[in-house]
């Protein structure tokens, strides 16, 4: 029996149920990642470093996460006399708020076949398939500069003005790099939908674009780094000498958005970074989610790892990176990738 | 088509409501006990001189420059990308031909020392 494509137009209840059930279990997720992230990460850096990591709360401190966001809220929420009020409130929301709806096009599973009243029905996992998935994601990265420079310049005080403006200038240049890598994957996959580019990788694991493309992919991982101000490329924060950056004079549940923020990045990125180069769901055990988290959490489990490992790189010599490696790099490829697809045809 | 935006719109209504509700309720479950001191701009428990409002370096507005220059090259590579087996040899031609003229334009502002952030 051939499955419908569940749609708006054949069964609207079922197609808005769905909908808002896969909506919550995404979002509840990625919270659920989110605050675990923090977790996880005190621990892998404690074990790193020879110590336990929290301990108190709860068994391993397993409650930590609950213990330190119930703290988050009862804190006294700061906000700076000489602050511009309105973007200082808006600014942590408009950095949350985008890192949060890009999972939005992220596919997570092989298509969810229902029978309602005798027809059969296939419902997608993933949010929605845009056919400009990448762009969207791409837009929506962008917005997140926004709220970080808003949240620097309304701040008034100096630490927090020169970490906003680092970080603007150091996520559009690796923004661009990040953009300009992953190309030569869309000029072999030929759409820009990320369903339809993990079908293409689902073969095997000699399907996956990070064979065909493993500059692409190298250059995609220390730009994607980068664009989420992680270490070693934490120049926005640097709290040996900007205190904590563009967040300084954030306090309560504010400070709290951005760190969300931070780890709601981490998720996105490994997504897309799975979805392009390491077959998204698909492959290598058969249940397409499990697939998914295992390579979100690996590269989650990556950044930690390079946390405890490398110092801070200087901001000059992040710059140069950007602007005089990674980018006519990220050219280079695209231009080899031609020569050779114009070669085999 | 338009259908595939509905799932965004309502996730963007749930995140902004994530948002705005839980700076709200930390805002009413809190304490204020504000003070001229603790409102005053962070600066190393010194007392704070001048503004914050100062004039930046230059180079951050000319990366901000280069950064559209190079970011519209970006947007015209990815229609161009998805058509690229499709176009053929006269698409990479033609797309190499554009992506020259940028490099030359990025040797320049190389050269003129743009980049450099000593």
């Amino acid at each position: 029996m051939n499955a419908e494509l569940l749609s708006l137009s054949n069964a609207p209840w079922l197609y808005i149920g769905a909908m808002l059930v896969k909506i919550l279990v995404v979002f509840g997720v990625t919270m659920g990642i989110v605050a675990y992230a923090t977790w996880a990460e005190r621990k892998v850096i404690g074990h790193m470093q020879t110590r336990l990591g929290p301990m108190l709360t709860g068994w391993h401190g397993l409650l930590q996460p609950i213990a330190d966001g119930i703290k988050l809220f009862f804190k006294e929420d700061i906000i700076p006399s000489q602050a511009s009020r309105v973007p200082f409130i808006l600014a942590p929301m408009m950095i949350l708020i985008p890192s949060l709806i890009t999972i939005a096009v992220v596919p997570f599973g092989t298509d969810l076949v229902v029978n309602v009243g005798g027809k059969a029905y296939a419902i997608p996992l993933q949010i929605t398939d845009l056919n400009i998935g990448i762009l969207y994601i791409l837009a929506m990265a962008g917005l997140g500069v926004y709220g970080i420079t808003l949240a620097g310049w309304s701040s008034n005080s100096k630490y927090s003005l020169l970490g906003g403006v680092r970080a603007s200038a150091q996520m559009i240049s690796y923004e661009l790099a990040a953009g300009l890598a992953i190309i030569a994957v869309f000029m072999l996959s030929e759409t820009l939908s990320m369903r339809e580019i993990v079908l293409q990788q689902s073969g095997s694991i000699l399907d996956w674009y990070v064979w065909k493309q493993p500059l692409a992919f190298v250059l995609f991982l220390v730009t994607g780094t980068a664009e989420i101000n992680r270490t070693p490329f934490d120049m926005p924060e640097a709290e040996s000498e900007l205190v904590s950056g563009f967040c300084t004079e954030y306090s309560s549940m504010k400070y709290a958005l951005f760190f969300m923020a931070e780890y709601a990045n981490m998720i996105v990125v490994a997504a897309i970074m799975a979805t392009l180069f390491l077959g998204g769901w698909a492959g290598p055990t058969p249940w397409g989610p499990v697939n998914l988290l295992g390579k979100i959490f690996a590269f989650m489990f990556f950044l930690m790892w390079i946390r405890a490992t490398f110092p801070r790189v200087r901001y000059d010599q992040l710059m140069k990176l950007g602007w005089k490696v990674l980018l006519p790099l990220a050219l280079a490829n695209i231009l080899v990738t031609g020569i050779v697809v114009v070669l085999q045809q | 088509m338009l259908d595939s935006y509905l799932p965004i719109l309502v996730l963007i209504v749930i995140a902004v409501a994530f948002a705005v509700g839980s700076v709200i309720m930390s805002r009413l479950i809190g304490q204020k006990k504000p003070g001229e001191v603790k409102l005053a701009p962070y600066e190393c428990g010194m007392p704070p001189v001048g503004s914050a409002r100062e004039r930046l370096s230059i180079k951050f507005y000319i990366i901000a420059m280069l950064f559209i220059v190079f970011d519209i090259e970006a947007v015209f590579l990815y229609p161009w990308a998805v058509m690229f087996k499709r176009l053929g040899l006269f698409g990479f031609v033609e797309m190499g031909v554009f992506i020259i003229i940028l490099l030359i334009g990025y040797v320049y502002v190389w050269k003129k020392g743009a980049l450099e952030w000593e």
